[in-house]
């Protein structure tokens, strides 16, 4: 049969490692973007503290949120992604 | 006429015209005429994949709409924009490595390639293929209207006029350039967007008078403006965090954005378009809608929220810096509707005419129909532009959520669940689509949260009770085809 898709390559394994660590990187980002928004943001606005100006749940939230996805992100690609190749020659073991 | 404005427009119209020439060439070459035409014959790198993948996905909403929504609603709305910085990661991460290694196997050039060799099933092909015509043909014609409001707007030409420059500058380079066309110059168009969106922030914060002086302002005007739930309080958490799902991990099921996740040459590529597309998603995201609120103070009492960023632009910036601003929602609204007309025709014409109409068409012949189908969905969406009939507007109100409802679960299943079969897939994309259309007539916003977020999560448990409901069937069926 043609385009039979073996499912005990060796890259699959891989690949499903990668997008399970994808998951994981959305559901921290959404705990910290959740949690500074609405944990310090709920208060009275009378009472709000200020870091550079910005309101402090936004300034953590969605500043130092944005930054510290983009270092989790540079961290797991750089340690945690293999690289693999995609065409067919390699990889699969028979 | 306000020149000094319109020339940096003009000249980034031009760059634009010369990269879909020197596409041209490669179409002309190339082996494989469709996995070019279609596919730029995956040799996208990770910069232009990241920047494909990010104009593609920022549109007139996320220049034009969204700093005018977020200028009468504050900083609550940034809040719910910040959402979509999992689209720079997540989408390639998920799909990632399984998908492309499929499609090589597969051999597939679009999405419905994969689907129709992954379910083996005409009925899916022939779904997908409606849906993603009758969707995007209307946000087409949607995008189509505002590029040429904002033409309009800018060089003070007639509507129709103005249509017709955009929609011709857009329609030359797509149609003889190809996906590789319109993957290069979504890159030069993301730096546009990129540099317009600093450009402004900075001098946005200037003119206002530095950030604390302009949140003092606003919270002296009104305190929720400052606050996470919105000018008027309506910006519940639950309704915020539902846009995760619309903007955010949705955005995986969105055809346009999956078939990009198919054209990168190697797994490098990859790694380095995820790290760039979050910086450039994040910093876009975060940089437009911020600029909407801070415009609050330096331009108050602006009553429509589409004009918010063109006026502000053309009162805080020297004419000449405005236009380079402008150019950036040009920019955004024309890689959305590349990749759509793109698209569009790759459905019409690979999954449909050559599957099922005339499968054994000579290159020629491929490469006549891909020319004209192209074109004349070009022009069918100009003359629908012209005067935009209501179905069509109706349509486009459903387009983003729709087919994220539609295609989301098969996908994901495709790659991820061996079990998961031509049943469900069918199931799982009428019921995604009935149910968005049904509950966004009748029951929007249900339980505080998007649309959106019930028709994903039905359609999610139809595909996975009819697969299994059907895993007998399946099986017997392959039995009969093996003997």
């Amino acid at each position: 049969m043609k385009n039979t898709i073996n499912p005990k390559d060796k890259r699959f394994k891989i690949a499903h490692r990668e997008a399970l660590i994808g998951v994981v990187l959305v559901v921290i980002n959404f705990l910290w973007w959740y949690g500074f928004a609405y944990g310090l943001g709920s208060d009275k606005v009378e009472h709000y503290t200020y870091i550079l100006g910005l309101p402090a749940w936004f300034f953590y939230s969605c500043i130092v949120g944005f930054f510290v996805m983009v270092i989790l992100v540079i961290l797991t690609v750089k340690f945690l992604f293999t690289d693999v190749p995609f065409e067919d020659e390699e990889g699969e073991p028979k | 006429m306000n020149w000094s404005v319109i020339t940096p427009l003009v000249i980034f119209l031009l760059i634009i015209f010369a990269v879909g020439f020197w596409s041209h060439k490669f179409v002309l070459k190339s082996h494989s005429f469709l996995e070019e035409y279609f596919l730029g014959e995956r040799q996208m790198g990770g910069f232009i994949l990241a920047m494909t993948m990010v104009a593609t996905y920022g549109s007139a909403s996320s220049f034009i709409g969204g700093p005018g929504v977020a200028y009468t609603k504050g900083l609550g709305w940034v809040l719910l924009a910040m959402a979509q910085l999992a689209t720079g990661y997540f989408t390639l991460m998920v799909l990632g490595k399984k998908f492309a290694i499929m499609a090589r196997k597969y051999k597939a050039i679009t999405l419905i390639d994969f689907l129709k060799e992954r379910y083996q099933s005409k009925t899916v092909v022939l779904l997908s293929a409606a849906s993603i015509v009758i969707f995007l043909f209307s946000s087409m014609t949607a995008q189509w209207i505002g590029g040429a409001r904002l033409v309009e707007s800018l060089t003070g030409l007639p509507y129709t006029a103005a249509l017709l420059i955009f929609a011709f500058s857009v329609l030359i380079f797509v149609i003889i350039g190809g996906f590789r066309a319109v993957a290069l110059t979504d890159a030069v168009q993301g730096v546009v967007m990129f540099a317009g969106t600093l450009i402004l922030l900075i001098a946005t914060i200037k003119a206002g008078g530095g950030i604390p002086k302009i949140i003092s302002d606003l919270a002296a005007e009104n305190p929720k403006l400052i606050s996470p739930f919105g000018a008027d309080g309506t910006l519940t958490p639950s309704y915020v965090s539902s846009y995760w799902i619309l903007v955010g991990i949705g955005v995986i099921g969105l055809p346009q954005i999956t078939v990009r996740a198919m054209s990168y040459k190697n797994s490098k590529a990859m790694h380095s378009a995820i790290i760039i597309g979050t910086i450039v998603v994040g910093f876009i995201m975060l940089g437009m809608h911020l600029i909407g609120v801070f415009a609050r103070p330096v331009m108050p009492g602006i009553e429509i929220g589409d004009t918010v960023m063109p006026l502000l632009s053309m009162k805080v910036l020297p004419p000449f810096a405005a236009g380079i601003v402008l150019a950036a929602p040009m920019a955004a609204i024309m890689s959305t509707v590349d990749a759509l007309l793109i698209l569009v025709s790759s459905a019409i014409v690979k999954d449909v005419y050559i599957n099922y109409i005339k499968p054994n068409a000579s290159n020629a012949h491929v490469k006549k129909i891909s020319f004209s189908v192209t074109a004349v969905i070009g022009i069918i969406v100009i003359l629908l532009s012209l005067s935009p009939p209501n179905l069509i507007i109706w349509l486009n109100l459903f387009s983003f959520g729709g087919l994220e409802s539609v295609f989301i679960w098969p996908v994901i299943f495709g790659l991820y669940w061996a079990k998961g079969n031509k049943y469900g897939a069918v199931a799982s994309m009428v019921i995604g689509m009935i149910s968005y259309i049904i509950l966004d007539r009748f029951y929007p916003n249900a339980f505080g949260m998007h649309t959106v977020v019930l028709p994903i999560i039905i359609s999610m448990l139809v595909f996975v009770a009819v697969s299994l409901f059907t895993q007998r069937r399946i099986s017997l069926e392959n039995t009969y085809q093996r003997f």
